[in-house]
Order: structure tokens, then sequence, then C-alpha cells
């Protein structure tokens, strides 16, 4: 097969390798399994650690790959053309850890990421709340501080890996007055006093992936678990978005994927009046958009994470663009993917439906696409501000 | 070479009985004795032969070579490496044939060793070259995919080991005597480096593949593991047991117990239902015995129609039920 | 606990196929693999070494290009890898290659305590290298382990038979047959995978292992291929088409003229 060059190393294809037998071997077997009855994977999680891939997005120096956010999209990807309920688990372990590898101190880093690295701890990322989810500055959870410690109240929701994870950060509001600059980011441990989780939620898609609210009732979190300084939480949050957004693009280009390898070979062996349904080239067009699409996809996502890894201080545009248009067409191609297996793709017998369903949450979430398309207009309005000047 | 003009077959026992395969072993080893005009005798080391003796005649055995010792009960390597060793250097035979079992893998290639014979595994085809007097042994090489003929110019004994239901037992009758030789071999100097502390004898949930008089048999084209329920519903209507390729097997879709082919069991039933296999001649090392062999597949190109008697060119989720359904209703 | 694995790299048959005209194997293309038994014998020796520590060392005798089987077993977590590998070696048999590998397991330094190999390889199914070496490095051989366990005088095996099983108790050194039941695969490790790019392995011919010119290779090998041929095909077939009740219809009339149901 013709591969397109992206420029992508010795590692990161050995990565990509080695998760595409993983997937063939491992998820394959057991994802309609895990979707049916909402079965958190935690071994298959446990043996992506002992692959050595739970650190690919952190540094060396703390036990990590270091193979950058290309490296890690490489992976995330590759697993989501498998199952996105998995790679989700899996690279809301990064999105748990970006507010501590953007923002923490020397000692948090060596603390916190060193297990996540090893897989021997998970991360989640707290923000979302009943009233909180696209506009962040309507974060309700409060931190007080008290001493030497800082008391939390409050409940998040819907949190990726909630309850599942050794090591949260969890948004609180440190001064009210202050708004968005009042909002601060903490390291929270499971097993903290005073924290506690809802059960886990029932989803249209993702469904091994475990959602779950996080309560805090006086949970007392030690005032060093503070990351960077008081009013820093909601950049931070932002921040941490810019650069996980391409892992979420990475999803949808994985599961797009997987989507279109499916179509495709199912068109090849399908007969209908006498010929493979592949030889109607109404059906070649519309195999053909869906793979300009996934190709595209691709394309600005690791676009994305190559300025993410040369260093590029405002990523905030193309990360947008790359997780709103990989999520957009990883819904219409899974859509597309359906009909094109006809009643097949309608049935749970065949995992047609299950891409379909699991697409959906790619335009929801980390941002909606509608707020996706807000960063970019804001982006460009400032962008074409400063050029008329 | 001066060896002796016999063919041996190692009647392999445990705790006093024979395994079936010595009796196709005794039953080719007269053809082949036959047309080499040599002698066909068994081996039989264990703790109180007698009793085993005129089973051995009867399928035509001329000679007995009895060894016994307590201690030649049940198998272990090391003694009964060192019981064939002995006997081959003092006898020299010429052939020997052992069983392709647990124990004759492990005693043959041994053996081998310890002299310097040829040894030829799970050969489906013998037969005697009285030009060169040499064995031609004729065995599945890579998976099955190649027949290949072995033989061994220069080392004696010529060895062999031999699936079982390879070949057919067909007994003599019921034969009045033969020449029996007691062999006294001294194993007391051999070293007790293992011992055998259990055995345990399972009924694997009546997979009795080699017994099975009708086999129905799924490959990767039942799809998924619950879609065996349709190729056991033919199995059990015909009284049949079910077979699976490796791909299924593999894929974790039935228990390895139910395998066929080269790298599972030998088969050789009366009607063998191949269903969605492609017939990768792994699988068909295993089957081709069948005295008759339908396939069922949606591609007319697959190999298992190679071998087939009867051919359906169709999806087997709409054959095998409908099948299952017509047998039912005759039955009725 | 050190424990050797012998591996052989294998042709993965299942994408092998014979040209019917030319009665030649068609390997152009088809992958080459560790044999996959041989991959449950090198996880039957990984998982005691998680349990008990030491060493596990694989060792593969072939063209160069086993070295990639090597590399494989590397990344899955062995901690080292032996060639053997030398013209005046090709050719051999099961007999020539026992006892080529055996003077290789005699050249390791380190007392061995554990041999194992896969219970045969998927190219030749002959599962005689195994009991060969076993007995020309001179420790005893269980066939067919399904699981092993360390204990004060050894090891306690369990051995797959034809109609169950067996439990062994076996002195330590021993070489072991390992089945497919016995253990599901790792995955390779990525850090492993990568440092076994750039590993150093080591080749031992002929001049390192000083044998016997007449036991080795096709000279040292007593059994010779006389003819290779294509598997028959079956003539007089009858191949039927249509619609599943009609075909089923068909076959049962003639199988009952057949008088076989």
């Amino acid at each position: 097969m013709s591969e397109i060059n992206y420029g992508l190393t010795e590692e990161q294809k050995e990565v990509r390798d080695m998760l595409d037998e993983f997937g063939r071997e491992r998820i394959l077997p057991v994802r309609a399994e895990l979707d049916e009855k909402g079965i958190f994977p935690t071994d298959l999680l446990n043996e992506l650690a002992q692959m050595d891939m739970m650190g690919l997005y952190i540094d060396e120096a703390y036990g990590g790959m270091e193979m950058g956010h290309l490296g890690f999209c490489v992976a995330v990807e590759t697993l989501s053309k498998y199952c996105i309920g998995l790679s989700v688990s899996f690279a809301a372990n990064a999105l748990g850890a970006d507010p501590i590898i953007i923002g923490g101190s020397e000692e948090q880093k060596k603390k916190y990421l060193s297990p996540l690295a090893s897989g021997e701890k998970w991360a989640a990322f707290g923000l979302t709340e009943p009233n909180a989810g696209s506009d962040a500055g309507g974060i309700a959870t409060t931190a007080v501080k008290k001493g030497d410690k800082y008391i939390l109240n409050g409940t998040k929701q819907w949190i990726t890996n909630g309850g599942e994870a050794d090591t949260y950060t969890i948004l609180a509001v440190t001064n009210k007055s202050k708004g968005a600059r009042g909002v601060s980011c903490f390291i929270v441990e499971k097993d903290t006093p005073g924290f506690t989780f809802g059960k886990k939620e029932d989803k249209l898609g993702i469904r091994a992936s475990a959602t779950r609210e996080l309560i805090f009732q006086d949970c007392e979190v030690p005032a060093e678990n503070l990351i960077a300084r008081e009013g820093m939480g909601f950049l931070l949050a932002m921040k941490t978005f810019d650069i996980s957004r391409p892992g979420i693009a990475a999803q949808g280009v994985g599961l797009a994927q997987g989507a279109l390898d499916m179509a495709v070979d199912y068109a090849r062996v399908r007969h209908q009046f006498g010929k493979p349904i592949i030889a109607n080239q109404g059906l070649q067009w519309m195999l053909a958009d869906m793979a300009m699409k996934v190709e595209t996809a691709r394309a600005i996502t690791y676009a994305a994470c190559n300025t993410i890894d040369a260093g590029t201080k405002d990523v905030s545009k193309i990360s947008a663009m790359c997780k709103c248009y990989a999520g957009d067409i990883a819904m219409s191609v899974t859509t597309d993917a359906v009909q094109v297996l006809g009643g097949y793709g309608f049935m749970k017998e065949y995992p047609a439906e299950k891409m379909m369903r699991d697409a959906k949450i790619l335009q929801i979430y980390e941002g909606t696409n509608q707020i996706q398309r807000d960063v970019i207009g804001a982006a460009l309005i400032k962008e074409y501000a400063s050029k008329a000047k | 070479m001066s060896t002796k003009k016999e063919i041996w077959v190692y009647a392999e026992q445990e705790n006093g009985h024979l395994a079936g395969t010595v009796f196709e072993l005794l039953s080719e080893g007269r053809k082949l004795a036959e047309k080499s005009g040599f002698t066909l005798c068994a081996v039989l080391a264990s703790a109180n032969g007698k009793p085993m003796h005129q089973e051995l005649f009867n399928y035509g055995a001329k000679k007995i070579y009895n060894v016994e010792d307590p201690k030649l009960e049940t198998y272990q390597n090391d003694y009964f490496a060192k019981v064939i060793d002995t006997l081959i250097k003092a006898e020299e035979p010429e052939i020997i044939l052992y069983g392709a079992s647990t124990i004759g893998r492990s005693l043959a290639p041994t053996v081998a060793v310890m002299g310097w014979a040829g040894l030829t595994a799970d050969c489906t085809e013998l037969d005697f070259d009285t030009e060169r007097n040499i064995l031609l042994q004729t065995r599945p090489a890579f998976g099955g995919n190649i027949m290949a003929t072995i033989i061994c110019p220069d080392h004696r004994p010529q060895m062999a080991t031999v699936r079982s239901n390879v070949f057919k037992k067909e007994k003599v009758g019921e034969v009045e005597t033969g020449e029996v030789i007691d062999v006294t071999v001294d194993i007391s100097g051999v070293r007790e480096r293992m011992k055998r502390i259990e055995s345990v004898v399972e009924e694997v949930n009546t997979v009795d593949l080699k017994a099975a008089e009708f086999i129905v048999s799924g490959g990767r084209g039942v799809g998924s593991p619950e879609n065996f329920d349709k190729i056991e519903a033919l199995a059990n209507i015909l009284g049949g047991a079910v077979g699976a390729s490796r791909a299924t097997v593999d894929a974790g879709w039935i228990s390895h117990h139910h395998q066929v082919g080269q790298t599972g069991k030998t088969v050789c039933p009366l009607i063998y239902i191949a269903c969605g296999i492609s017939g990768a001649i792994q699988h068909l090392a295993g089957m081709q015995s069948a005295d008759l062999i339908i396939a069922i597949n949606k591609d007319s190109d697959a190999p298992i129609f190679d071998v087939a008697d009867f051919g359906l060119v169709g999806c087997l989720h709409d054959i095998v039920p409908e099948f299952t359904r017509q047998i039912a209703a005759l039955r009725a | 606990m050190n424990i050797v694995v012998c591996i052989k790299q294998v042709p993965d048959s299942d994408k092998v196929t014979i040209d019917r005209e030319t009665n030649r194997l068609n390997r152009a293309g088809v992958p080459s693999i560790i044999n996959p038994f041989d991959e449950n014998a090198l996880e039957m020796a990984l998982r005691l070494k998680d349990l008990h520590g030491g060493k596990v060392t694989v060792l593969s005798m072939g063209p160069p290009q086993a070295e990639e089987a090597l590399r494989t077993a590397l990344s899955l977590g062995a901690d080292e890898a032996i060639l053997v590998s030398d013209r005046k070696f090709g050719g051999a048999d099961t007999w020539a290659t026992s006892y080529t590998l055996t003077l290789a397991l005699k050249k390791i330094e380190e007392p061995i305590d554990l041999i194992l190999f896969g219970k045969q390889a998927i190219d030749g199914d002959t599962a005689q290298v195994g009991p060969g070496v076993a007995h020309f490095y001179g420790v005893p051989m269980i066939t067919y382990a399904k699981s092993c366990e360390v204990i004060d005088s050894g090891f306690k095996i369990q051995q797959v038979t034809d109609h169950g099983y067996n439990v062994w108790e076996v002195e330590k050194p021993a070489a072991l047959t390992v089945v497919k039941e016995a253990n599901e695969l790792r995955m390779p490790s990525l850090k492993k995978k990568l440092a076994a790019k750039k590993a150093v392995i080591p080749t031992w011919g002929y001049e390192d292992l000083n044998p016997e010119d007449e036991k080795i290779g096709l000279s040292g090998s007593p059994t010779k291929v006389h003819k290779v041929f294509a598997p028959p095909v079956k003539l007089n077939k009858e191949i039927l088409s249509g619609e599943p009740a009609e075909m089923v219809k068909e076959l049962i009339y003639k199988l009952r003229e057949k008088k076989v149901i």
C-alpha cells in the first residue's frame, strides 16, 4: 500500500504498528461486549501500560517515552480504529496530566507524572459541572483556603475516567469576585476524605469508558497541590484544551479510518446483481469522499501536533480546527459506513452502528464543535485585527 | 548394512492397555512386510506383557520382543528409551513404526538420537521400495501445503511415527500363536530423574472427534462464537461431533479440543461437513481421509472444494440451518 | 534461574500456497514468524522469570535472517539472544539440528536450569528437536508441558496427554516442550522493542561450535527428502449451487442414494 508521507519517525511508526497488532489481537475480540455491557477496559489499559504506551506524551525525565503530541496522537488514532471507548479512557490520562505538565512545579511533576507514565496510576480532568460546560467561567465548585489546606465543595459532572483514575486535576473557584480569573486548579488524589463518585453514566456511545460525577464534600486538599498560582486555573484549562484537542481529533481520524476500512472490505465482498457492490460508481464515489475526509482530517491533526511539538505559543486555532473537522467527518464517515453496509450496518452483529453511535461524542466533548468554531472565529478576528494595524 | 530383516511396531501400552494405534500400525506393517519380505514384529515393554500378546498376534505380529520390568508399568521416557535403544542395538531391525502419540513423540526422537537413526514424523503413507530396499515415508510439510516423501538411505533403523486414524486397523483373525522372545534389559542403572505423581483421564465435554461417524466443522466463515450454534445443531441431528478450523480456535470462538488439522486432531469419519472452511491445507491434512467430504463455502474457488465429494456454493448461514431442517423432517 | 528458549523462524504456513502446475511452494511474500508454539515456550520462560527472577536467553538456529525472530523475542522480554548460523549447518534434519543446538547450549557459560521448546514447529511438524537436544545435552525431557512450577527438587510439570494430563516432578536442569494451551502471549513492550532493534546479536558459527564434521548439515542428517508433490485433488466431485433449500434437497437425495444417511 502506498503510504502518505507525514514524516513520522521510526519510533512513531513502531507505536502505530504495535497498537495495530494490539487492536487486532486484544480489542477486536472484546469491543462488542465492552460496548454492550458498558465494561471499563481495565485489563486493556493495564496491558497498554506494560507495553510502555501510557507515558508516550510524558518527558523521559519523568519516566515517559517523550514521543511528543504526534507520537501520542498516532497512538490514540490507532486505538480509535478499533474502539474509541477504549481510546478515550487512554487519552483522558493525558488530559488529566496536561495541567501538571503545563503549570506544575518540579516536585508535582516528579510525584505525579512518573506513576502516570508507568501506567501504575491513571488520571482524569475535572472541569464540567451541571451549570458549567462550554462556559467554563460558570464553575460553582469552591476551594477555600484554611491553613495549609484548601477545602473543596461542589460537584463535577460527566468526568471521563471518573472513579477509575487515581490522580484528578480539578478546577475550583478560589475567588468568586474575580470570575474566570478567580478559578484555580488542584491535584486531588482518589481516596482523599470527602471525595466520592456518582454512578457510571449510561451513554449512547463510548460505552466502555467510565463517565461519573465527582462529589466533593468538605474535601481537604493539601495547599501544595495547587497547580501554579491561585487564579491561574482558567488559563491552565484553556492551555490544556489547546494541546488536548488534537487527541480528540486523532480519535475522529482513527474511528473514521476504521469505518472506511470496514465499508471498503464489505463493498468488495458483498455481491448484488451478480457483481460486488463496489463495482458501482455511485458507491465508489461515496467511498472516495469518505477516504478524502479521513486523509484531510489526518493531515490537519498531524499538522496541529507538529505545531505544538515545535513549541509554538498560540495553537488555539489549529487545535480547534482539527478537533472540529475530525469530529465532524467522523460523524459523517461512520454514518456513510452504516449506509454502505445497508441492513447489516444497522444490525448490532456488525460494528458499524457502534462506530456511528460512538462518533457523536466527538462533536460534543472537549468543547462542542460550535465552541470550536467560536475559537476559530475569535482567532480570525484577532489575526486580522493585528494585520490591519 | 547387515541388519535383521525385521519390521518392528512399537506396542505402546500403559497399565497393561495397548494403544489403539498399535493395531493400525500392525495392519499397515503387514503390507510392508509382504512387500519387503521382512518379518513383522511387535516390541512390547511393560510390567506384565503376556495378557497383551494374543491381540498383537491377532493383528499380524509374527514375533514379539517382550521386555518386562515393574518400572515399565507406565511411561517414563528414560526407562523406555533405554529399553528400546538396547533392543535396537542387539537386534538391528530395518524399520520401526511408532504411534505419534504423546508417548511415541517422546520415545521415538529420543531413541533416534541415542543411535543415529532417521526418524520421519506423522507419516500419512508408507511404502517399500524393493529395488533400493528402503522405506518410503510420505508426510505433509509446510502445514500440509505440500507432501514430501522422506527416505533414510544410509542409517538404520528407518523409523517413522504415524498419527492415529491414518491407517485402518484390520484384524487377521484369531491367530493360534506366534513367537515370543523374552528379553531382559537391565534398567536398574538408569537414574530416576523424573517421576510421574499423577495421571488423569479427562472426559473432555464429549468432543470425541476421533470416534465420530459424522463431523460438522466450522471455519472462519462461521463469523462469531455464537454462530457455532448452527454448526452444533446440524451435528446434533446427525448424531455427530463439532469440529473447527485453526482460525476459529485461534480466535477463541471454540475450544481447541474441537480443532481438526495438522496441529489439531486427525479424523476419519464417514462424513465430514466443512462449513465456511477455506481449506488451508493444514486443515485438509487432518480430515482428508474421511470417507465422504461435503464442503459448504460461499467462495467457489476455495481449496476445500478440491478435496470435497460434494460442494455447496453459498452462504453457510442459510445452508446449514436448511440442512438441519431437512434432516429433521426426514427423521420425523 | 537461567532459562534458554530454543526458537525457530518459520514461514507463516497459513499463507503458504502451492503452485499446482510446478508443485513448488509459493513462498515469495510469505511473512516469517516465530514458530507459534515457541512463543508459548518463551511466554512460559518470561512468566517464570517474572516470578523467580533470573535470565531468559533465546537461541535460534537458522539463516542470518532468523535474527528477526530473535529481535521479536527480545522485544517480548528475553534478556539475551544467540543466533546459530553457518552455511555448513545448512540442510540439517532434526538429528543434525539437535546435535548442533546442543553444542550451542554447551557453549553458554552460565549453568542452565531449564531449556524450553515449542511442542513442534509448524513448517516441519516433527516435534523431534526438543527430545533430541534433551538427550544430547543430558537432561530429562517432558513433552507437551502445559504448566511449570518451581519446586525444591526441580520442577513440577503438567503434561497434556492424548486423554487427559499427567503431573511430573522432574529434577533440575530439565527440558520441556510447551503446548499452546500453556498460556496467552503478552504484547511486546515499546522500550524493549526499540532496544531490540539496536541489540547486537552474536552469531555462533562452525568455528565457534567446533562440531564433528560428519554430524552437521546434510552429512549429519539420516533422513533425505526423496520427492515433494502437491496433495492429491479429488476427481468425480459434484459442485452444487443455487437456492439453499434446493441444494440441500439434492444433496440429501444423493447421500441417501449412497446410503450414507
